[in-house]
């Protein structure tokens, strides 16, 4: 567990910063540009003065009421850069060793060659810095922090300074360390179907504080959320197993509370598991069980909460016995339909609108 | 080609220059990087302090450590009462004047370079474990390298030909303190000199050129080491 509660400054400029993190796993620092979740993971490093107190398990790196703070090079907290910051004097094989060299832990928790693979480094080891794409510096990067086998990874919007082509080139890599190394991650983005792909934990920072937190899916039914993601990003992310596959349409079965989706899963195997985003805009609301509609998915529930969004627009939150997932439906069509919090509704759900991130499942 | 006076000019400039740069060297490389990195009161202080120099006349230098480093100066007494060092009217001394007159230009040409280094890289070196020594040693030292290289070729040059604060400091002693610019001097008012003169002035433009060529040399394959 990563235990968290600083005050920092950067001019005028104050963080409070509140939370814990479950360990291993990825946790997201999200929230909008500015709102503060670069000054917190350099506080976190020890790279500006904070005051409060950060702990990892057993090991404490700030506590003030004990007037302890860990110079930032003995932390042993690795960091990747949003600009990679690889060191031009030295070859791809010197910056990973920099960090291998200076190393603390006894025993190391990664191999050279075990980050080589799982980074694809080894056609770039000779290789000067200077002319390396965009990805492949941050791969760089990411392997030259954890050769110095941190006990905890911050990743500072690395894929930030990267174009879109690029950026999907670098996410799968993040992906295997994520499920190959027991390191835990912090993961900084205001990206948030990164945040989506990658994150087993969200925190969200907003104004200097950290506002929320909890798993994708508590978070995605948060209001807190949604001025943060935006109208259109709004929607129920629900961690689901794929089921069987059905052999004639290829299409796979996915249990939603008492329902079953069917949708495309290109490469998903039954037992995967799965994280998928509903988005409110792509949800309709049926006050009946439908008939003669080419929309496969049917979920029957239970309207919980209807939330004004904006003048003619409402969210309403569906309850899935379990699960839940939201619907933007017009203020009118609510009148029309006399929609109130108890009553008995359909959600229906586009197969193809729907996005999943499959991700292997932890031992 | 050259006289024996001639020649030990050409041996004693070398001496004063090389020597010159072994002194400046040393406290030119941390002086940059407090200018450049550091923050603290006093600051704006030594960055003039450093370029005094610069804007002084160098016989005013020259007086200066005179006063300073005569063997009845308070530095020079005690430098001759320990380890009995002269440095009043010896190579030595004229190396000091040079070098104390070639600092600023030193300093300017290693600041630059250090200005031009992004300080996230010595953060980054700090978050992979190495403390503020190693930082200084790993990353910012070698990334200085062609502003250090710059410096001293520069202050050699200058040390070749620095003129008054060692006239003045270190006297005109043949063998010892007459550098190439002095013996140029020297040529020029006895009679007859004119050739000595000229040989001596073609020699400067000589060392001139060659120092410029090879900096030139040397700093464009230490760029192409740092993959610039």
């Amino acid at each position: 567990m990563l235990d968290v509660d600083l005050v920092a400054e950067r001019g005028r400029f104050r963080l409070e910063a509140r939370f814990r993190a479950p360990t291993p796993g990825v946790t997201a620092l999200f929230g909008p540009s500015g709102a503060g979740k670069s000054t917190l993971v350099h506080a976190l490093a020890g790279l500006i003065a904070a005051r409060g107190r950060i702990a990892l398990g057993a090991e404490c790196w700030l506590d003030s009421a004990r007037g302890l703070a860990v110079p930032a090079e003995r932390r042993g907290i690795g960091y990747v850069f949003q600009d990679a910051r690889l060191f031009p004097h030295l070859s791809v094989a010197g910056n990973l060793r920099y960090g291998a060299r200076r190393a603390r832990a006894a025993t190391p928790v990664v191999r050279e060659d075990e980050v080589v693979a799982l980074l694809g480094l080894g056609a770039l080891l000779a290789r000067r810095t200077a002319h390396l794409s965009g990805g492949e510096r941050q791969r760089v990067a990411l392997g030259r922090a954890l050769l110095s086998q941190p006990r905890l990874l911050l990743l500072d919007e690395p894929l930030a300074a990267i174009d879109g082509a690029r950026r999907d080139e670098v996410l799968p890599y993040l992906e295997r360390l994520r499920d190959a190394l027991a390191i835990p991650m912090l993961y900084v983005s205001h990206q948030y179907d990164e945040v989506l792909r990658l994150a087993t934990e969200v925190v969200l920072v907003a104004g200097g504080r950290t506002v929320a937190a909890g798993t994708p899916a508590a978070l995605s039914l948060d209001p807190r959320l949604r001025p943060v993601v935006g109208g259109d990003a709004i929607g129920a992310v629900l961690e689901a197993e794929v089921g069987p596959l059905d052999p004639a349409s290829g299409l796979a079965s996915v249990a939603i509370g008492a329902g079953r989706l069917r949708l495309a899963l290109p490469g998903a195997k039954p037992g995967d598991r799965l994280r998928l985003q509903i988005l409110a805009r792509d949800v309709i609301l049926a006050t009946e069980a439908p008939r003669g509609l080419s929309v496969r998915n049917a979920l029957e529930g239970r309207l919980e909460e209807l939330v004004p969004e904006g003048p003619d627009e409402m969210l309403a939150v569906i309850e899935l016995g379990g699960p839940r997932v939201l619907a933007r439906i017009t203020r009118a069509a609510a009148d029309e339909l006399r929609l109130r919090p108890g009553l008995g509704v359909w959600a229906l759900v586009k197969a193809a609108s729907l996005r999943g991130h499959a991700y292997t499942r932890h031992a | 080609m050259l006289s024996a006076e001639e020649w030990q000019a050409l041996r004693v400039s070398v001496c004063v220059a090389g020597g010159s740069v072994a002194i400046s060297l040393p406290f030119a490389v941390p002086v940059a990087w407090l200018l450049v990195r550091a923050r603290f009161a006093g600051r704006s202080l030594l960055d003039a302090f450093v370029h005094l120099p610069a804007v002084l006349p160098p016989v005013a230098i020259g007086y200066l450590l005179l006063v300073l480093f005569g063997v009845r100066g308070p530095l020079g007494g005690w430098l001759y009462a320990t380890f009995g060092l002269r440095l009043a009217f010896t190579t030595a001394g004229a190396a000091l004047a040079s070098a104390v007159m070639s600092f600023p230009m030193m300093v300017r040409a290693m600041r630059l370079s250090l200005e031009g280094i992004h300080p996230g890289l010595e953060e980054a070196a700090r978050t992979l474990g190495a403390g503020p020594l190693d930082r200084f040693l790993s990353v910012t030292l070698p990334l200085m390298a062609p502003g250090i290289l710059a410096g001293v070729v520069t202050a050699f040059a200058a040390g070749l030909g620095e003129f008054g604060a060692v006239i003045t400091f270190a006297s005109n002693i043949p063998g010892e303190t007459r550098t190439l610019p002095l013996a140029l001097y020297s040529a020029i008012e006895t009679p007859h000199g004119e050739a000595a003169a000229a040989r001596l002035a073609t020699l400067s433009i000589a060392l001139g050129f060659a120092g410029l060529l090879s900096a030139e040399f040397l700093a464009r394959r230490l760029r192409a080491r740092l993959g610039g």
